[in-house]
């Protein structure tokens, strides 16, 4: 059932819009926290170098603010419109169908905290985003936990978001070939959770 | 070996009826299946606490798996029932009518929406004519291979008792009549209306419906290849798209 534009369209764009851009800026967030590894001032350095590009307000509502809302209203309308038969069904793939859905409101709630925090009150306040800044946070043990379910939920819901996105998109066609992408989004999953683990440990301190 | 078979069945007099668990023993006979305690209960309508009752209402037909009428909720999961051996079941045996269709009376449902789904997808090949069409085109191996394999859909509803996507919120075509309109668009006759059949599932409640539980294939008694039918149709109906959308 369509919320926009009758159906095709709009499923369509959103099963894109959750993997370019949004999946990318993932993990444009996973390489620019790495740096964090290297030491504060050379973290620094590099956001720095993120901060000075041009036009960096117009990017960031035309190819972050505005897909990422429109991928989370019709996102969580899609979730309303499931009914979700885990405990009947026991099927792997149906756990993964709700995991998806679960994953899609703490990330939403996550995003919505950590946009605020980290980039419109921030800069509303005239604070640079820098090493010091993440540290402040994320050395409270509270912030810290908030911060790790966040990006466990972000990670699972972009790896498992490629598994589908190839069905959607008719890449992936049968069995075998779902099941080597679903083994290498379960890869990626552990990857990925790893290394932003690794990062969020680092910007604590 | 137990001296009595243990059910306890969901009834319900009508759609607008609130449900009711009753429950039943039925004295071991070996080899039974569902439908066969089923027709013991209609001999002697007694239930548990020895009250006379009303003979449990199902659907029946083939009574070898290959028609779908008498497919319910046996211990949890959806199945025909006829295929339901006693002796393979843990009891008590559960009977529960399907839950996405509106119930005629205990276990019987009327499935209708899955025909009018079939209709508006036109599930068929156009032959008929003023005159004599000729022997129609040949189909290769490979692909009447793949459209028997469709083809032994018995529309029992199975897919759409798993499925997640397909309920009273959602206008959700179901997994099988997708099936469908792949079969028909391999079919050479078929494949002269297949854009009529793309466009109806790129509309409301079609293709882009699918969540990818992937419960219709798990739940398809057919081992009908659902999941590939419906990721085949994502492809189609994305070139269609973009090809439609160029063209305009």
């Amino acid at each position: 059932m369509g919320l926009i534009t009758g159906n095709f369209l709009e499923r369509k764009i959103h099963s894109l819009t959750g993997i370019i851009p949004i999946g990318v800026f993932l993990l444009e967030h996973l390489i620019t926290n790495s740096f964090a590894l290297k030491g504060p001032e050379y973290y620094n350095q590099k956001i720095e170098a993120f901060q000075q590009i041009p036009f960096l307000v117009p990017i960031e509502i035309l190819l972050i603010a505005i897909p990422l809302a429109f991928h989370t209203i019709l996102g969580l309308y899609y979730v309303y419109l499931s009914k979700n038969n885990v405990l009947q069904y026991k099927y792997f793939r149906n756990y993964m169908f709700y995991l998806q859905r679960i994953t899609a409101i703490i990330t939403f709630l996550f995003v919505l905290y950590h946009a605020y925090t980290a980039r419109i009150a921030r800069a509303a306040a005239g604070i640079e985003i820098s090493y010091e800044f993440m540290n402040g946070i994320l050395s409270q043990p509270l912030f810290f936990i908030i911060y790790l379910v966040g990006l466990l939920a972000a990670v699972f819901h972009f790896s498992n978001g490629i598994y589908t996105f190839a069905i959607s998109w008719g890449i992936t066609l049968g069995p075998r070939s779902q099941k080597i992408l679903q083994n290498v989004c379960t890869a990626l999953f552990f990857i990925m959770s790893g290394v932003g683990t690794i990062e969020l440990i680092a910007l604590a301190g | 070996m137990p001296d009595s078979i243990h059910l306890k069945i969901k009834r319900q007099n009508g759609s607008r009826d609130l449900p009711r668990w009753e429950e039943f023993k039925v004295p071991y006979k070996p080899n039974m299946n569902v439908l066969s305690v089923l027709m013991e209960i209609r001999k002697n309508p007694v239930n548990v606490n020895g009250e006379k009752t009303t003979p449990v209402v199902w659907d029946c037909s083939c009574l070898e798996e290959v028609c779908g009428a008498c497919t319910m909720v046996i211990n949890g999961n959806v199945r025909q029932a006829c295929s339901a051996l006693i002796d393979k079941l843990p009891q008590p045996i559960t009977l529960q009518p399907l839950s996405k269709f509106p119930v005629v009376r205990d276990l019987k449902v009327d499935r209708a929406v899955l025909f009018e789904h079939l209709k508006k997808v036109k599930a068929w090949v156009n032959i008929d004519g003023t005159f004599d069409l000729g022997p129609g085109p040949r189909v290769p191996e490979r692909e009447r291979r793949w459209m028997y394999e469709i083809s032994r859909c018995m529309t029992c509803g199975c897919c759409y008792e798993a499925c997640p996507n397909f309920n009273s919120r959602s206008k959700f075509i179901g997994p099988a009549p997708l099936a469908q309109v792949l079969r028909f668009n391999k079919h050479p006759i078929g494949a002269m209306t297949q854009e009529e059949r793309m466009e109806t599932i790129m509309g409301e409640g079609g293709i882009t419906d699918c969540g990818n539980a992937q419960n219709c294939i798990e739940a398809c008694p057919k081992k009908i290849p659902l999941t590939t039918a419906i990721a085949q149709l994502n492809r189609d109906t994305t070139i269609h798209g973009i090809r439609s959308w160029f063209r305009k």
